[in-house]
């Protein structure tokens, strides 16, 4: 299990914990966090999951793909270094519990 | 003044939205959602596609978790389902016996699959893939088949197809009109898939269709009206869905291989609407009467429904969208091209990756994509501008502008 914690555009935020082998994506939507699209299911195809990730370089995630770099350049929002597809954010034993931001917009 | 209820009949992805879009948008009745599976709402997509290899957990694919509809004051009845409608009384039987009243009701009954009529095809060794009990009787068999024969060259069945080649298995399709996903796809990429799935070593047969089914001690023999017969551990059948639109028919509501909706998803009755796929739907965009299957169809009508269920006005105009996964080839269809007259290919970033752009004389149809998403994205902008676009600039926009548009990266709001 990982803590992740969302803050909305307006502050408010909402800690949840997600399962190893998850994507940040998946947990969010079963948890209903708002703010978050995620049309096509997780397949890195529609850049509606959108993130900003704090201390992103610290975090430990996996690098961006190049497929996942293509589709931020799709992303509705303002793109930011921090910006991550949470979709492509799979947690596992050992991550480190993150803090990710929800942009404006999603589409 | 007693309390409004609202009734869902259908418990998927456009039943669920429906249930979000009311609440959003204010609704404080009573909200009930009836769904004929035992499962909490969950997402049918991946039922055709990773969910098969067998390591994925079934609570992965839910919507939400219980407590969600505790939450948002939905009253889940599941397991069960509406056997009658009586629309001139305003009530619903249920299955359980029960006679539920309603102020406004939504159908959103779904599709099941078409069975394969012919002699064997009732065999235990015949599987389809529709809801989680399906798949996961078909996942349970591919941890032991050699071997298995795909009826119908469909999304569905080539998904799956692909998982289980992938999986290792002996896997054989046979497709009774002259080419793959003929409804949905131009002759060109039918032949890119076919090629595609014989590269990966699937025995795909096209022009083939099914006479009858042998059943042998372990497995089943196809036998088509010509050519080879192939015998495979199981038979998987994708040939396509009809829309439950019985209830809907029985109570005298206006239907024709699906429920006729007008572009506010309100049925023949006012105080009826219906969604997605059992919808034979006016489609702004298209500008035809169509009977959409997929997620986009479903989560869009949804919303438009909700609101008619409180006398609003919204009305259905997205542009449809579509995507289909197999091995690792991402499909991405924006708008519906299958009465296009001239297209277009454009590279993406590498040979694997490429758009298809149908025109009819200089107007965009659609844009099919392959591992090419970026492009998808902006076909879908492009398309969903072109319905307010009076100039008709966008109608015409010629390949190199779209591409130029694409790079651009637009963060056009829609």
């Amino acid at each position: 299990m990982t803590k992740v914690t969302f803050r909305q555009p307006d502050g408010v935020e909402s800690t949840i914990e997600v399962p190893d082998g998850w994507s940040l994506m998946e947990a969010a939507m079963q948890n209903d966090i708002n703010g978050l699209l995620a049309e096509c299911g997780g397949g890195c195809a529609c850049a509606t999951c959108h993130v900003y990730v704090e201390e992103l370089e610290l975090s430990g995630l996996d690098e961006i793909s190049d497929m996942e770099a293509d589709m931020l350049e799709c992303v509705s929002s303002e793109r930011r270094p921090e910006s991550r597809l949470s979709c492509q954010l799979r947690m596992s034993e050992g991550s480190k519990d993150l803090v990710v931001l929800i942009p404006e917009s999603q589409i | 003044m007693s309390k409004e209820i609202f009734i869902v009949v259908g418990a998927g992805q456009a039943g669920l939205q429906i249930c979000t879009a009311l609440r959003a948008s204010g609704f404080e009745g009573r909200l009930i959602l009836i769904g004929d599976e035992s499962s909490l709402p969950y997402q049918r997509p991946p039922l055709s596609k990773e969910f098969l290899l067998g390591d994925l957990d079934p609570e992965r694919l839910l919507y939400r978790k219980a407590e969600y509809f505790e939450k948002l004051g939905v009253e889940l009845t599941l397991d069960d389902a509406v056997e009658k409608l009586d629309a001139s009384r305003c009530t619903v039987s249920l299955r359980s016996g029960r006679t539920l009243k309603y102020s406004k009701l939504a159908l959103a009954t779904g599709a099941r699959v078409r069975a394969l009529r012919c002699v064997g095809s009732d065999s235990p060794d015949v599987c389809y893939i529709r809801t989680l009990a399906d798949s996961l009787n078909l996942r349970e068999r591919l941890q032991t088949a050699k071997s298995m024969v795909v009826v119908g060259g469909g999304f569905i069945g080539l998904e799956a197809g692909a998982m289980a080649s992938k999986m290792g298995k002996k896997v054989s399709v046979v497709e009774g009109s002259e080419r793959l996903m003929k409804r949905a796809i131009s002759p060109d990429l039918s032949e890119y898939y076919l090629s595609l799935h014989r590269e990966k070593g699937v025995d795909v047969r096209v022009g083939c269709e099914v006479s009858h089914l042998e059943q042998h001690q372990h497995g089943l023999t196809v036998v088509p009206k010509i050519g080879q017969s192939i015998t495979a551990d199981i038979v998987l059948v994708g040939i396509g869905v009809v829309p439950n639109s019985e209830i809907a028919e029985s109570a005298g509501l206006e239907c024709a291989n699906g429920i006729l909706v007008n572009e506010k998803c309100l049925t023949s009755d006012a105080n009826i609407v219906a969604a997605g796929d059992c919808t034979m739907h006016q489609n702004q965009f298209l500008q035809k009467t169509i009977r959409l299957e997929s997620i986009q169809n479903a989560v869009d009508q949804a919303k438009v429904a909700a609101s008619s269920m409180l006398g609003g006005n919204q009305t259905y105009d997205q542009v449809p969208w579509f995507w289909s996964d197999q091995y690792d080839v991402t499909l991405q269809i924006a708008g519906v091209t299958t009465d296009y007259d001239n297209h277009v290919r454009l590279c993406g970033k590498n040979e694997n990756s490429f758009s298809f752009f149908y025109f009819k004389g200089d107007e965009l149809l659609g844009v099919d994509s392959i591992n090419h998403p970026v492009m998808h994205m902006a076909a879908r902008k492009i398309l969903q501008r072109k319905m307010g676009d009076e100039t008709g600039i966008l109608k015409r926009m010629t390949v190199d502008e779209i591409a130029a548009f694409a790079k651009a990266r637009p963060t056009v709001s829609s």
